[in-house]
């Protein structure tokens, strides 16, 4: 059994639902992003919310799945501000929707003032409503900087208590400030560009499994929606018991994602 | 907390990942060799030449090269850019644009 907790169903097939459920998968949060071209308007924003909040859910249900969703334009699309502040402002009639969990995945790409400016808005968003966050931080070679950046604008927001925000993506790198500023940490599974299964096990060995994830981050591009899965047997193979395979990839993600009062596995 | 160190044994470490790393390392063999025969522009390019230097620190014989070497392939700069220039990354630092470590 497992939680896939950051996982884009909207660029799957349904199959891939089939096949998570078959591989033991009972929930999932789906984070909004990019949909690998720029929306033209605020509207395509609003079909997209309404496909997260509606649609998903239904087909994640047809296998036994409940699926729950983040809202909010994510920053490849957040260099116009003027724009994001549109998408931004239509977040609000969404948040009586019972499996929106919080704002995400909110966070910088290329580290630019325009980016923080609009992680920003999405903080005081959070603050104002007293969401959960999660954040997507920087590819490759700005994840470290944009890590950086994004816990100090999150320290801006007293409100905000990082207990109740998750910074995704982390690596090597990137695991152990984050722990230690008080935040939840995910390890995105990813063939290429992110953690593979080994190396996050080996980061689950080397820094503890408290307020640590995984996910499989599955969308459009080279990604993989039973990676979390295949971290179990990872672990199993390795020898690590079967309480802590369940403290990473339930357990834990339970324990956070029930903080918004709304997630559900049943 | 997990055990630390883990479960394995040295020996198992091997058994499980030696021809699984014999692979990447013969993949980063033959794409420094197809480098190599390649013509035209690009002898120069900052992201071979950050390859190059993340092999020096697999074999330097210290701990937390996973760390290190992603820390090599990181912008170590502190302040926001004025503009993002495009959406995607390059995997590496041009430290005669950027600066680097």
């Amino acid at each position: 059994m497992y939680i896939d907790p950051h996982v884009h169903m909207v660029s799957r097939t349904t199959d891939d639902y089939q096949r998570m459920a078959l591989a033991g998968c009972v929930a999932i949060t789906e984070p909004a992003f990019w949909a690998g071209y720029d929306r033209s308007s605020p509207a395509g924003f609003f079909d997209y919310f309404r496909q997260l909040t509606d649609f998903e859910p239904k087909r994640a249900a047809q296998f036994g799945i409940r699926h729950h969703t983040w809202l909010c334009i994510n920053p490849k699309e957040a260099e116009d501000p003027v724009f994001a502040k549109e998408v931004i402002a239509l977040i609000p009639q969404f948040l009586k929707c019972e499996t929106v969990l919080g704002i995400g995945e909110i966070g910088l790409n290329k580290n630019s003032r325009n980016e923080l400016e609009i992680l920003d808005a999405h903080l005081a968003l959070a603050a104002e409503h007293d969401l959960l966050v999660l954040v997507h931080t920087p590819h490759l070679e700005d994840k470290l900087k944009g890590t950086r950046l994004i816990m100090d604008a999150i320290r801006n927001h007293s409100k905000l208590d990082p207990g109740r925000v998750l910074i995704d993506h982390v690596e090597e790198h990137t695991v152990r400030p984050v722990l230690e500023r008080g935040f939840w940490a995910g390890m995105t599974l990813y063939p290429d560009t992110k953690c593979t299964p080994q190396r996050a096990v080996d980061i689950f060995e080397m820094h503890g499994t408290e307020r640590l994830w995984i996910n499989s981050a599955g969308d459009w591009g080279n990604s993989d929606p039973l990676a979390v899965p295949k971290a179990q047997i990872e672990m199993k193979a390795r020898g690590h018991t079967l309480d802590s395979v369940r403290k990473v990839s339930f357990d834990n993600p339970l324990k956070f994602l029930s903080q918004s009062g709304r997630f559900r596995i049943a | 907390m997990l055990s630390s160190p883990p479960p394995l044994s040295k020996r198992a470490v091997v058994d499980r990942y030696f021809l699984e790393h014999r692979a990447k390392v013969l993949d980063i063999a033959a794409f420094l060799d197809r480098f190599d025969r390649a013509q035209g522009e690009g002898a120069d390019d900052f992201r071979v030449a950050a390859l190059r230097d993340c092999c020096a620190v697999l074999l330097d014989g210290k701990p937390d090269r996973a760390r290190r070497v992603l820390e090599l392939l990181s912008d170590h700069s502190t302040e926001p850019i004025a503009k993002a220039p495009m959406k995607g990354a390059t995997g590496a630092i041009d430290i005669k644009t950027k600066g680097g470590n």
